[in-house]
């Protein structure tokens, strides 16, 4: 499965995207984000990083790269196109999926593993876990904090488009356990056609066990596995 | 040659984090009048003296398509010079 790994000025995790993409057998690419189509691939990813240098808004500037295009087309036509950190942030200014992420509760960078609760398999990242699993995954970032209108954010909810929330290693969700005051505790979000999704945690560093996790692996197996066998041509 | 000014704000109701711990400070620091504090940016354009209802338009349009985010930011646009 050939799955693009779109590189922007300032994206920094592209490379640990394509490392463990490889390992669970797929075939990652990198690709620039001036390039206007991405014809023959079966998923796409938005890696993290500083898109632009955050300019403006976080992924504000990123939404209008050349590229931005074809990931909209790919979109639609129903590749699952995975945002993580940065690449959340980006699919959000897109309109891609609803709301926004803005600084942390606590306006600090928070760079530590946390934990999160499945909440729904109805998207392509996780399809393959049980509701209720927690996870344990490596946050890294300033702008965490998800917010939406309450209209945008009942049909979320009430579509079960909450795919993962910040929770404590028993899975308890609460005040305590936000780690930067992300409405809802919201960790991940899906479109309501399930195939864009995305997460502010990493899971392409929670993939082997040297790096202390293993748990990023069955939402990246989730994303591979949702992925036609014949490439999009979207 | 003219320049605008436009005022980016978070939606009210949205939570604003800047705003909170500032008005926190404001409070410690005595200033038990501060009711609620609310931060955003300043953009200045400047744009050629050509008709004003086209470049409001246009100004408009460049707020609601890249320089704020409609979702959770509302803005003004001022002229000021």
């Amino acid at each position: 499965m050939k799955v693009a790994v779109v590189m922007f000025p300032g994206t920094n995790c592209e490379h640990d995207v394509v490392w463990a993409l490889s390992r669970l057998g797929a075939e990652p690419e990198l690709v620039w984000h001036r390039h206007t189509d991405l014809d023959g691939f079966d998923g796409v990813v938005l890696p993290g990083g500083f898109a632009h240098g955050d300019y403006l808004r976080t992924g504000a500037i990123a939404r209008f790269s050349p590229v931005m295009a074809a990931v909209e087309r790919h979109a639609a036509a129903g590749t699952p196109v995975l945002g993580i950190c940065n690449g959340f942030q980006i699919l959000c200014e897109a309109g891609l999926l609803p709301g926004a992420l803005v600084a942390n509760r606590d306006l600090r960078f928070i760079c530590r593993p946390v934990e999160v609760r499945v909440e729904s398999t109805d998207s392509m990242l996780t399809r393959a876990a049980r509701v209720g699993q927690v996870l344990r995954l490596p946050l890294n970032s300033y702008e965490g904090n998800y917010i939406a209108p309450a209209g945008a954010l009942a049909r979320l909810e009430g579509q079960g488009r909450v795919m993962l929330r910040y929770c404590d290693a028993a899975g308890v969700v609460d005040d305590a356990t936000n780690p930067n005051g992300s409405t809802n505790a919201i960790a991940g979000i899906a479109s309501e056609a399930g195939n864009v999704a995305a997460l502010m945690p990493h899971p392409e560093r929670a993939a082997e066990p040297i790096l202390g996790s293993v748990d990023g692996r069955i939402l990246l197996e989730s994303f591979l596995a949702s992925m036609v066998r014949e490439p999009a041509t979207a | 040659m003219k320049r605008v000014r436009i005022d980016i704000r978070r939606k009210e109701g949205l939570s604003d984090p800047e705003g909170v711990a500032t008005l926190r400070a404001l409070h410690d620091l005595g200033y038990a009048e501060v009711g609620e504090v609310h931060f955003g940016r300043m953009i200045s354009l400047d744009l050629p003296d050509s008709d004003d209802e086209e470049t409001a338009g246009r100004v408009e349009e460049m707020c609601r398509r890249l320089l704020a985010n409609p979702v959770i930011e509302d803005w003004t646009v001022e002229t000021i010079e």
